[in-house]
């Protein structure tokens, strides 16, 4: 506890200390403690039965009786769905709803629907025969009455013939009918009915073999989608009239439309009763359909009542399943009377946690309270970051990546500012920063709504980035305001330009180049070096040597953290053999090119920097020469160098040496424990077991010594240069402002067309925001975070740790099925 | 061009040979049947499947469970799957596709029509029918009267209609007819997807032919077991024999003659990779059989895994789909009837 007011209370920097509590909860107070400590959220539970199957716990019967009532509200919600229907989010408040009485409720309420749409659906289906009924006695009527016509036509040649409604065979019939006698002829039968329209072809094919082409079939097709009344879909259809003769010919027919779901309709031949038959139907239809609106009513106003409280029901039922599931997570006293709950919580909480025990003691009016008591273990605890909305986001970041260590140090904290300082630097226009700025503002200031609404994939990215955002384009604009840029075009804000032209006709600005009249401008790139022909090459060294001061900087905060975390666990070999090695090797190289790029800032020496660097290591004895920044720097180089060498082995080996040695005086003595680990708990447990017989195999541990050697060596080149980046994005992000700009945007107001200008204009705002805001922000976010996620979390992240995940009724109502 | 499917076979079937063996990761695993097994009740059963990849589809189904909603239920998520996988096919591995889901065609067929000859309602049958096995005209096969018929008014249409061309008789169906035109059926169609997978080569080709080869070895021993004392005559036996497998021409030629299942067995034992399946059983005994060949054969399936670049997979997937499909009735049948001692004697395990 001393030791921590050393530190600046930052809460981020170390997980919060957890502990491993043990719970021994009696059987009348389980529930309710349970119940109290997912309000208060801050318990882990440990799975003590993880051997024993779901249905095998406990409370496996009221597991299964929640999962029964989540069903049925399922069911209400797929109704309320089709009705059209939302519930409503009104949070509602009168929680004392008993679990028992939701279950009758529920369960009452499910009978009642059902027995509603079953008949409904009865109704439903009688109403849509009648209109397939109505359909059929309408399109044949029109085929008899048109056949009739034509037949009349026909009558006039060939007295006695039968309705002409058999166009296929009258050919063939003609002759026959001619020589026999009119009453001896076939009847032909018929049927009539709907069949589904992309079944038509192949019921056409089929009843023509399965008749041998013995039959005629007339279609008609129906405009509009008919409701089917066994499936209840809306389906297009045909109305079908088939002419037969015989009766096996119609046995088989009907067959043929049973197995295509084709429904048949009587039909009367007269005329006279056909009209009649329309008329029943319309009257049947009429009177169906208020009996249906009625029903259907009724069922909206159940529904509407349902989703009232639906939302409440939901919770309840998520929060009851919760518990028991937590519940089932505990095991059994040996006296079976009591549950004996593990679980992990942060040490701040324990007071919380007892007062919230008493409190379910009392409420449960239970004789024996709850008993808390803390655990040793030598299982690792779960991280816990106490967040904020604004931090939270900045810490999934680094989550995103791993899970820190426990109590390892976060580089959450930094992370805050450096990484969209990072970005920004990629990033650099004012113009587009408050773009973003604007967008993200929207968010923020509705926040309110959108958090309590679903937002699509992405919106609800962009949404939960919000603050990230919001940091990316004030520093944007900051960095925005150093290069100089809006939309590509500088502006003189901080006062006069430093440069005029030689005279005032400006005629050899681009030739001979302008002369410095004024002060220096005072705060970013002065704006006459945009559009200059040296425009490019002195931005780049400017934003190059930047990266590597940035980087170098960046970088050195990592091994310093690496630092922060040996002293946190108390590791004096990472100090002296790990951290100091690296900073050493690291700032005599790039430590040093940094300090040379200030110098030749601040002296405005013509030195070559390249040269300066290759030919210390290729041939450092010579003279420098022109190149010399500062007195001494020979020397100063030729130290740095040897220091570099040095640090390299020292880094290797002596390190797995005194991990030997430390292994074996913890074997052959345990007396001699070792002194500067003595708080440590884990040293302290007598047993000992696991940590003391672990194999300690000198060869591996060298192997990983010198792979992590090579790793920092190359890495501190590799790394340095990966900062260039930060130049690179920077410079194609003005470079496409630019281009944006002057060959879009000017070159249609070089047109002096209204037309063209718009064009223009519009091509100019799509290219920007699709472009530049969307496409350039989301590649400088990913290379910033690389930046973050490599180049500096790897100097000292180990990022192993697991979440704190506490059992907490706010989680379980955020969860989405 | 053997060998070198690795170039090449990515850009069509790389997607969908991932798709497949992703689904292959999701089958139940030892300690899932541990679980199912010691359920009590049909209700235990679905809360255990509700954590596996069976959830959406049984989470929705109200309480009295029953056996054939679980089947059903799970048939439903291998139809899904199989029509996405199918949906997402270029040629040839669409029509491969394809030829799975023939085998059930010529159930489903078979099935509507015993059923028709036994007056049972058409509605009912179609429901017993296999989803994977059904094509628009099912329904109508209820008309026809003898095979001519049925061939030319029905499945004429569908995929099936050249391997009918053996067994078009103008005898009225019976039981032993049906019979025999589902082992005719089923004997064209093993050799025409024999066929097929040769025809695609590389190393579908290999993997297919050993498959199929074990499916029509196992369906002639099959058929050999059941036709022994029955009318059927030693050369109408031979001609429902698949012209291909390990035992195809000699072995053949003794089962044809085979009289009884010891002698079976003597044929059977010459073969060494059948030699395994029937030193299990005790003599005389052919119950066991279908289990010890199911075991087999899954065992076969998952070695298909085990190669990468071929149609092999789909075919396994859906066969130890269908296997575990038969599992979890069992378990679910001898749950429901209390027959929990039971439990062991027919589920297949597939690791």
């Amino acid at each position: 506890m001393e030791e921590e007011r050393c530190y600046p209370t930052m809460d981020l920097l170390r997980s919060e200390p957890m502990q491993l509590a043990q719970l021994i909860i009696p059987m009348e107070s389980a529930y309710l403690t349970v119940s109290y400590l997912g309000e208060l959220g801050l318990f882990q539970f440990i799975d003590l039965n993880a051997e024993k199957s779901p249905f095998q716990r406990t409370y496996a019967g009221q597991i299964k009786r929640c999962g029964e009532m989540a069903r049925k509200l399922r069911f209400f919600r797929e109704q309320m769905m089709k009705a059209g229907l939302s519930p409503s989010s009104r949070a509602g408040t009168s929680s004392n709803v008993d679990l028992d009485d939701l279950e009758n409720k529920l369960g009452e309420l499910e009978a009642d629907l059902l027995e509603i749409n079953a008949n409904n659906e009865k109704l439903h289906r009688t109403y849509t025969e009648l209109l397939e009924y109505k359909l059929v006695l309408q399109k044949a009527g029109e085929f008899f009455s048109s056949a009739q016509s034509s037949a009349a036509a026909h009558q006039r040649e060939f007295e006695g013939q039968h309705n002409g409604e058999g166009s296929i065979d009258s050919p063939l019939l003609i002759e026959q009918e001619m020589t026999t006698d009119p009453t001896k002829q076939v009847r032909l039968g018929y049927i009539s009915g709907l069949v589904a329209r992309h079944k038509s072809m192949a019921f056409e094919r089929i009843l023509f073999r399965a008749t041998r082409g013995n039959v005629f079939l007339k279609q008609a097709v129906v405009d509009d989608p008919v409701m089917d009344p066994i499936s209840g879909e809306k389906v297009e259809k045909n109305v079908f009239v088939i002419f037969f003769s015989g009766e096996r010919a119609k046995n088989k027919i009907i067959k043929i439309c049973e197995a295509f779901g084709a429904n048949r309709y009587p039909f009367a031949d007269d005329l006279g009763k056909q009209f009649q038959m329309i008329t029943e139907v319309s009257g049947k239809l009429s009177e169906l359909k208020t009996t249906i609106d009625a029903g259907v009513l009724h069922r909206s106003n159940l529904l509407q009542t349902i989703g009232y409280e639906y939302e409440q029901w939901n919770f309840l039922v998520k929060k009851e399943k919760s518990i028991y599931h937590t519940l089932n997570m505990l095991s059994f006293d040996v006296t079976k009377k009591c549950l004996v709950a593990e679980g992990w919580c942060p040490v701040f909480a324990s007071k919380q946690i007892q007062s919230t025990l008493q409190q379910a003691t009392f409420d449960s009016n239970s004789q024996v309270g709850a008993i808390f008591q803390v655990l040793q273990t030598k299982e690792s605890p779960p991280t816990y970051f106490r967040t904020n909305k604004f931090t939270s986001a900045f810490q999934e970041i680094v989550d995103a990546y791993g899970v820190a260590k426990y109590q390892e140090a976060n580089p959450g904290v930094y992370t805050v500012i450096t990484f969209p300082f990072l970005f920004a630097v990629m990033f650099g226009d004012w113009g587009h920063g408050i773009c973003l700025l604007l967008a993200t503002l929207y968010f923020i200031i509705r926040e309110k709504k959108f958090s309590n609404q679903k937002l699509g994939d992405i919106v609800e990215m962009t949404f939960g980035g919000r603050y990230v955002i919001l940091m990316m384009a004030l520093f944007s604009i900051y960095t925005g305001l150093i290069y100089n840029e809006f939309f590509s075009v500088p502006f003189e804000l901080f006062g006069k330009s430093a440069y005029e032209c030689r005279d005032p006709s400006c005629r050899d600005a681009t030739t001979a180049g302008l002369i410095k009249a004024h002060d220096t401008y005072p705060f970013g790139v002065d704006p006459k070096w945009h559009g200059s022909r040296s425009e490019l090459p002195f931005l780049n060294s400017l934003k190059m040597k930047m990266s590597i001061l940035l980087g170098v900087a960046q970088m050195n905060l990592g091994i310093i953290m690496s630092y922060f975390n040996a002293k946190f666990f108390d590791d004096k070999l990472n100090i002296w053999y790990q951290f100091v090695p690296q900073m050493i090797f690291l700032n005599s190289l790039f430590g040093y090119l940094s300090l040379l790029i200030i110098v030749k800032w601040c002296t405005g020496s013509q030195a070559d920097l390249y040269h300066i660097m290759i030919y210390m290591f290729l041939s450092p004895t010579d003279d420098l020469g022109e190149n010399q920044l500062f007195f001494g720097q020979k020397f100063f180089q030729l130290l740095l160098l040897f220091l570099a060498l040095v640090a390299v082995p020292w880094m290797l080996f002596p390190k797995p040496f005194l991990l030997r040695k430390q292994h074996e005086e913890r074997h052959q003595g345990r007396s001699y424990a070792l002194l500067d680990s003595t708080d440590d708990p884990l040293d302290e447990d007598p047993h000992h077991g696991s940590h003391g017989h672990e194999e300690f195999e000198f060869s591996e541990v060298i192997v990983h010594q010198l792979i992590h050697t090579i790793e920092f060596v190359l890495g501190a080149v590799s790394n340095t240069a990966s900062y260039l980046r930060l130049w690179a994005l920077s410079l194609a992000h003005s470079e496409l402002s630019s281009v944006f700009y002057d060959k879009v945007l000017l070159l249609a107001w070089g047109f002096n067309n209204v037309i063209v200008l718009i064009i223009g204009i519009v091509v100019f705002v799509f290219a920007t925001v699709g472009v530049l805001l969307v496409m350039e922000t989301l590649s400088a976010f990913l290379h910033a975070l690389r930046l973050h996620w490599v180049e500096f979390q790897n100097k000292f992240y180990e990022g192993n740790g697991y979440k704190f995940y506490p059992f907490s009724f706010a989680l379980v109502a955020e969860e989405e099925e | 061009m053997y060998g070198f499917e690795a170039l090449t076979f990515n850009i069509h079937g790389g997607y969908l040979e991932a798709i497949v063996r992703g689904h292959r990761a999701g089958l139940l695993t030892a300690a899932d049947y541990n679980n199912l097994c010691q359920c009590e009740t049909l209700e235990d059963i679905k809360m255990h499947l509700s954590a596996t990849e069976y959830g959406p589809y049984l989470q929705n189904e109200p309480s009295p469970l029953h056996t054939t909603t679980i089947v059903e239920k799970c048939t439903l998520k291998l139809v899904d799957e199989y029509k996405h996988m199918l949906c997402q096919a270029t040629e040839p591995l669409s029509t491969f596709l394809e030829y799975i889901t023939y085998g059930h065609m010529i159930d489903n067929v078979v099935l509507i029509v015993t059923g028709t000859l036994h007056e049972r309602d058409v509605q009912e049958l179609l429901e017993k029918c296999h989803p994977l096995g059904m094509f628009d005209s099912i329904a109508t096969l209820a008309v026809a009267q003898n095979m001519r018929e049925l061939y030319r008014l029905v499945l004429v249409d569908t995929p099936l209609a050249p391997y009918f061309s053996e067994c078009i008789t103008s005898e009225d169906l019976d039981d032993m007819n049906i019979e025999i035109m589902r082992n005719t059926l089923y004997k064209a169609y093993l050799e025409d997807f024999y066929r097929f997978c040769q025809k695609l080569g590389g190393a579908t080709a290999e993997i297919m032919s050993d498959l199929l080869a074990f499916e029509a070895d196992r369906r002639a021993v099959n058929i050999t077991i059941n036709s022994i004392g029955t009318e059927l005559t030693r050369d109408d036996r031979r001609k429902l024999y698949s012209s291909f497998g390990l035992l195809y021409p000699y072995g053949h030629e003794e089962l044809a003659v085979s009289e009884d299942v010891d002698q079976v067995r003597a044929v059977m034992e010459k073969y060494p990779p059948y030699q395994s399946i029937f030193s299990k059983l005790s003599y005389g005994e052919s119950q066991m059989l279908d289990k010890a060949f199911y075991e087999e054969e899954v065992k076969r399936l998952c070695l298909a895994f085990e190669q990468q670049f071929h149609y092999g997979v789909f075919f396994a997937y859906m066969r130890l789909r269908e296997q575990e499909i038969r599992n979890l009735m069992w378990i679910s049948e001898c749950v429901a009837q209390n027959q929990k001692s039971r439990v062991h004697d027919s589920v297949v395990f597939i690791f």
